[in-house]
């Protein structure tokens, strides 16, 4: 039976949504699945994890050079936990992706990246070139198994789950030549983009960072997150975090709303995974009305004020 | 200061890849092919930081077939010094990959290793962080600046949460994420410099990279198509539909 180790993502005081997804992942393998939780002083955090159903045991580890998710930190730590365990998992987030490759070269194997479906214990679905091919990827019978999952592929744990929760001591010390130093976060009020059920975009089409503003006052109404594509970041009208895409976040929301994006391959890979796509776009040509589910061929400036006030 | 960057030959990101008819691979005949666009980003900040006064030496490195020849003296157009091909039979999978490169460093000692974050084919986003592993030294990855203070570099990452910044000691691996710069255009007069620089072809077996733990590729398969949308006229009839779908 595989024992599987998902190494959890949070911010010091709340566990990271794609943790929970990991957990479906794990379970989808099948066999006995603990979390490791690297931090300093995080102990709330350990609480959260231990709450997901199908947790055997958290394994909290506490050091002041564990308390910024530094790889180079983070992943002799994982090495030493990888041993008892047959599968290794983190989310293919920045911190995921971060991480997991440095902790398969300690372990001596490839990683599976961006898993989005488990054939079996030893072999995985991925997808590459920004998803115009799946893959089936396998390893050796035998081989520990490192591997990130594609969070969009996967529904959250749900809780109630009643965990053991373990204290460990850290085995490793500072690498000492890598120093965390700030987080400079926009910091929104606005739901999280990559758990938002509805999001609404915007492209290079705004024009301008005022002119995104069209786009927060929708997502405001509709209470959704907001995300763009990499011309609009490009451009400055919105911060970084913000982009959608191959190269940006990858996102499954229930219902996306793209409006001036042309539909990129690099963006709809980010986003094909939605329930519901909506377009608007003045080009009828437009590539991202071939994966609508609602086109509608029209100048944002006046549909999105017309949406605005058909919604109350 | 020597600057090692890592080059990977890949299909030119305008190309809509195709899944052949037996599921066997990727029909990738005769289309374009390209350096990957974040490996170029991590040339152009090798250039830059030497224009700078802060390396004295660029040297880019390949590890394929001898097509990868191309995107080298391409690469050399750009500007960069020298380069290295590890001579392959066939593409390498991340972990081989820093294994060669790792070798590589021990005969040049560079102060400094910059790669792309990703290769657009395979999107596996690894090596460099793998590289950084096996090296024992720090890794900054997804990068989007970069300044230096002496043996010290800070570097701003682009995280799911916002702008990291941390700060590594050199040597380091640096992986570079889309906005750190625009690279240059080569020109043609570049294009014949290039074809005087040295290219050195190291075959992989002499540099011994282990293929051992190679994952097997089973299937290749065209994603799942999405069921044809409708089109609607105005704005009430898209708020329309979505109140009927049970989205609003
Ligand atoms: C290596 C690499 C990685 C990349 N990664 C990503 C990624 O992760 N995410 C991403 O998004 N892109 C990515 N890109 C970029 C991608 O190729 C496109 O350039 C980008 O998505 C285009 O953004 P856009 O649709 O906003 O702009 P454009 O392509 O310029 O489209 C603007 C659209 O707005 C429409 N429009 C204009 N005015 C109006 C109006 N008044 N009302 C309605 N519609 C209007 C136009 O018809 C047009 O379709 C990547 C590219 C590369 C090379």
């Amino acid at each position: 039976m595989s024992k599987i180790l998902i190494v959890a993502e949070h911010d010091g005081h709340t566990l990271n949504l794609s943790t929970a997804k990991c957990v479906s992942c794990a379970k989808a393998i099948g066999g006995d699945i603990d979390i490791a939780v690297l931090g300093q002083g995080h102990d709330a955090v350990g609480a959260q994890a231990a709450a997901l159903a199908g947790v055997s045991r958290v394994l909290m580890i506490s050091a002041a050079h564990l308390a910024h998710p530094l790889a180079a930190n983070w992943a002799p730590e994982v090495l030493q936990l990888a041993a008892n365990y047959t599968h290794v998992i983190g989310p293919s987030t920045t911190m995921g992706k971060d991480l997991m490759p440095r902790v398969a070269a300690l372990v001596g194997v490839n990683q599976f990246s961006d898993v989005m479906e488990v054939l079996s214990p030893l072999s995985f679905r991925r997808p590459i070139y920004a998803g115009n091919a799946i893959i089936d990827v396998k390893a050796a019978e035998g081989q520990k198994i490192v591997m990130t999952v594609r969070t969009a592929s996967w529904p959250a744990t749900g809780s109630g789950g009643n965990a053991v929760v373990e204290q460990r001591t850290a085995q490793g010390t500072a690498a000492g030549h890598s120093r965390y130093l700030a987080l400079n976060s926009a910091g929104s009020e606005r739901p999280d983009l990559q758990g938002a059920s509805k999001v609404v975009s915007g492209g290079r089409a705004l024009g301008s960072a005022e002119g995104f503003a069209l786009i927060y006052r929708l997502a405001d109404k509709l209470g959704a997150g907001v995300g763009a594509s990499r011309a609009a970041v490009d451009a400055g009208y919105v911060p970084s975090d913000m982009q959608v895409g191959q190269t940006g976040k990858i996102i499954a929301p229930d219902l996306y709303l793209a409006f001036g994006i042309s539909g990129a391959i690099q963006h709809i890979t980010g986003i094909k995974d939605s329930r519901t796509i909506v377009a608007v776009n003045k080009d009828a040509e437009a590539p991202i009305f071939e994966i609508a589910d609602i086109g509608l061929v029209g100048d944002l400036f006046t549909v999105i004020p017309e949406i605005e006030a058909l919604l109350g | 200061m020597k600057i090692l960057v890592g080059i990977k030959r890949v299909v030119d990101y305008n190309v809509r890849v195709r899944v052949l008819p037996d599921g066997s691979g990727v029909d990738i005949d005769g289309v374009k092919m390209s350096i990957n666009p974040f490996d170029e980003i991590a040339l152009e900040e090798a250039l830059r930081i030497k224009e700078a006064g802060k390396a004295a030496e660029v040297i880019v490195i390949s590890c394929g077939t001898d097509e990868c020849q191309q995107q080298l003296r391409t690469a050399l157009a750009m500007g960069a010094d020298r380069a290295i091909q590890v001579k392959t039979g066939s593409a390498l999978q991340p972990l081989s990959t820093a294994q060669a490169l790792l070798r590589v460093i021990e005969r040049e000692q560079p102060g400094l290793v910059i790669l792309g974050k990703q290769a657009i084919d395979d999107d596996n986003s690894q090596t460099g962080q793998m590289l950084a592993a096996l090296w024992n030294r720090p890794q900054a990855t997804f990068a989007s600046k970069l300044v230096f203070e002496g043996e010290k570099l800070t570097v701003t990452r682009e995280v799911d949460a916002g702008l990291e910044t941390i700060e590594v000691d050199l040597p380091a691996v640096v992986t570079v994420d889309l906005r750190l710069n625009e690279p240059r255009f080569v020109k043609l007069p570049d294009i014949m410099k290039a074809k005087r620089k040295p290219l050195d072809v190291i075959p992989l077996e002499e540099l011994g990279a282990s293929l051992a733990s190679n994952l097997d590729i089973t299937r290749y398969a065209a994603p799942p198509l999405r069921q044809k949308g409708i089109r609607v006229e105005n704005a009430a009839q898209l708020v329309q539909e979505l109140k009927n779908r049970g989205l609003l």
